[in-house]
């Protein structure tokens, strides 16, 4: 059942990023930065509120009449700052939620993932209980709503000595300072939101939190023409002494009001605590199976420190030496952070399948994965081809599966990660005569289902980063083309267009030269638009 | 053209986005009480008497206490329940016996309700017993009240007031 949901989900989430793919490209596709889209309207929150602040008077009747008056008469800044607030708020809670749910649906929130997901759960409430203090503030029918269905709702557990929701009874009661008191807990819980945030990205390196500034500028722009066009207004000052009949609600926050009034209080306080346990107990339903953790092997290892730079989850840190051997450092896996992708060994420069001499153990490998295991499949499977065009493809497990790729002359192998292949590799295919072409594929453009593998792949073929693609390897017969496993077809086009250029003669000379290392630009094109 | 196609879908994905966020962010609107009533809240606090009424030590009991510990009476800390009725035009509309707060039991009692009622002038009648007694009040209210539809009336209690109080 829930592998049924979450698989519709998957190939839902998958359609609309190729969509979106056409027409923001990989590197400005909103789906990609949901979680940095979020910082960047937590960042706009910020400022915006800052300034909604400095105008904002905290009194029964001053909060009032202050968010009217940078509302109404200084509708060209202060309510545009208002509307800011509100509309980048609402858009906070709309890249989170979107964010649980990609997550979820890819799969990438079980196993040594399981922190990251967790932490998340307290930001969802941290980000619902800001946004409903804020709206307490404003002090208008919609925050007395608010006022007495919250504190009545917190009433119900036997932790207060007297009903808070006592403080609403009439307008006499209600103190000014009562409003100092919300503005501090409005801007206290942003801040604590903040910490728990951090905490969140504390098992992902190079964490991305700014969007591409393509998409910042154009997210920041809907938002700007959304709060001309539809300016935030309150909805008419609090009177205790009459009951809010109609609230139009922030249905991005208070979604579970209306529940307060079908439910009973208690009930309501169930069904929060069982979903929030749920959701938060979701990586151990069931829990990921177990791939033992990447292995250091001292012997190889110098303490380079390129495994470290490029491993996704900081699983990999460099310690002083402790075999004696006269190197400064050491790589340490820390295995609760290890998702066992590979881009470690990939990494590592003596991951090299020509050593024959000795054994391939690299510095660091996956025991369960080795890449000496990966050499020996290389060997057998290219031993079986034949043709004048006969290609290798190198893919991971989370794109197109390697048997959907059982062409003619095509023998495919799959990685946990493409970024754990070493460009050694590619090196002896063509240098030994194993094939004819090497073709290299992975997760859809900008989408890693280990976040760096297909960037460090780009990146070394490219000679960017280390460990580089020797320059000796003719860059015209290798092929690369992302795509996710929605998008089998057009793969198997693009590897078919590879293997027939393959036999085609080679350019003349003086024609257009390709860089060192992209992509095959027209088997690519070719196939994205096919 | 391929560019400008792009724009439009990228264009057409930000509309989308301010649609939902222009929409959602107030409506639709939400009824959260019916527009043809009133409410009376019930909300007070209040402490009944202790269970078993202070008494005034003797000086031989006083001397055997500490220096420090010579309180003149001795209270126990349980209070009695609180029992609170109203009645709007002789329909019962809440009678309860409310216990007194605390793993000592030694809270004041409390009680927070909300009645919808129907608008219009009735006779609302308030009744509270604080004391061990069975028979009769110890606090009551009789009055009648004009209620317009929406209007929140608040029962509340002061004894140092009197009483009941109506807000």
């Amino acid at each position: 059942m829930t592998l049924g949901i979450k698989g519709g989900m998957r190939t839902g989430f998958l359609w609309i990023e190729d969509w979106l793919d056409r027409a923001f490209g990989p590197a400005w596709n909103p789906l990609y930065h949901l979680g940095a889209l979020g910082f960047f309207y937590y960042w706009i929150v910020a400022a915006s509120g800052i300034y909604v602040y400095i105008l904002f008077d905290t009194g029964t009747t001053e909060a009032y009449d202050s968010i009217e008056y940078m509302t109404v008469e200084q509708w060209y800044l202060g309510g545009v700052m208002r509307s800011l607030h509100r509309y980048a708020s609402d858009g906070m809670v709309l890249m989170m939620v979107v964010h649980m749910l990609r997550e979820f649906a890819l799969d990438r929130y079980r196993g040594n993932r399981w922190f990251t997901w967790f932490t998340g759960v307290p930001v969802f409430w941290l980000v619902i209980a800001s946004g409903i203090t804020g709206y307490w503030l404003v002090w208008d029918k919609l925050a007395q709503y608010l006022a007495l269905a919250t504190t009545e709702w917190f009433d119900w557990l036997p932790i207060f000595g007297q009903p808070i929701a006592r403080n609403f009874l009439a307008p006499s009661l209600l103190d000014d300072r009562f409003f100092t008191l919300l503005t501090f807990m409005h801007i206290a819980v942003p801040l604590i939101l903040l910490l728990v945030l951090w905490i969140h990205l504390q098992r992902v390196s190079r964490s991305r939190i700014h969007p591409a500034r393509g998409l910042a500028l154009g997210t920041f722009a809907m938002l700007l023409a959304l709060s001309l066009f539809k300016p935030a207004v309150s909805q008419g000052p609090a009177d205790l002494a009459r009951i809010p009949a109609e609230v139009g609600l922030d249905w991005f926050y208070l979604a579970g009001y209306p529940l307060m009034d079908i439910w009973s209080k208690g009930a309501l306080w169930a069904f929060t605590a069982t979903l929030t346990l749920i959701v938060a107990v979701l990586p151990w339903l069931p829990p990921l199976r177990r791939v033992p953790a990447a292995v250091v092997d001292l012997k190889n290892c110098n303490g380079c420190t390129r495994c470290t730079e490029d491993c996704p989850f900081n699983a990999v840190s460099m310690q002083p030496r402790t075999d004696g051997l006269p190197f400064e450092w050491e790589a340490a896996v820390n295995a609760s952070h290890c998702v066992a992708c590979g881009i470690c060994a990939g990494a590592c420069p003596t991951s090299t399948p020509f050593r024959r001499a000795s054994d391939l153990v690299p510095g660091i490998d996956l025991p369960d994965r080795s890449l000496r295991q990966l050499r020996d499949q290389l060997e057998q499977a290219a031993a079986a081809l034949s043709g004048k065009a006969r290609v290798v493809v190198f893919g991971c497990d989370h794109g197109v599966a390697p048997r959907d790729l059982a062409l003619p002359g095509v023998a495919a192998l799959s990685l946990p990660c493409i970024g754990a292949l070493p460009p050694s590799f590619i090196d002896y295919v063509l240098s030994r005569d194993l094939a004819d072409g090497v073709f290299i594929t992975g997760c859809r453009k900008g989408e890693c289902y280990q976040r760096f593998g297909q960037r460090w792949t780009e990146d070394r073929l490219a000679r960017r980063r280390d460990p580089y693609l020797r320059a000796r390897v003719p860059r015209e017969r290798i092929g690369t083309f992302w795509a996710a496993p929605t998008n089998r077809r057009r793969l198997v086009q693009a590897v078919e267009s590879f293997a027939a250029g393959l036999g085609a003669p080679p350019p003349a000379p003086g024609g257009p030269e390709r860089p060192v290392g992209a992509p095959e630009a027209s088997t690519e094109e070719a196939a994205a638009h096919g | 053209m391929a560019r400008a196609l792009r724009y439009l879908g990228q264009a057409a994905v930000y509309l989308l986005i301010a649609i939902l966020l222009g929409i959602f962010s107030d409506s639709p609107a939400y009824l959260a009480f019916p527009r043809d009533q009133a409410l009376i809240k019930l909300s007070l606090v209040h402490s009944a008497q202790r269970k078993v009424p202070c008494r005034k030590l003797s000086a031989e009991e006083l001397a055997e206490l500490a220096p420090n510990m010579r309180k003149p009476m001795s209270c126990s800390r349980e209070r009695l329940p609180l029992w609170l009725e109203v009645r709007l035009d002789d329909r019962l509309l809440f009678s309860k016996s409310l216990p007194p707060a605390g793993l000592s039991k030694d809270g004041p009692a409390r009680v927070y309700h909300r009645i919808p009622v129907a608008p219009g002038r009735h006779s609302l009648s308030l009744k509270m017993r604080d004391s061990a007694r069975t028979e009769g009040y110890d606090y009551q209210l009789d009055m009648e009240v004009e209620l317009e539809a929406l209007q929140n009336l608040v029962v509340d209690f002061r004894p140092e007031s009197g009483g009941f109080i109506l807000r």
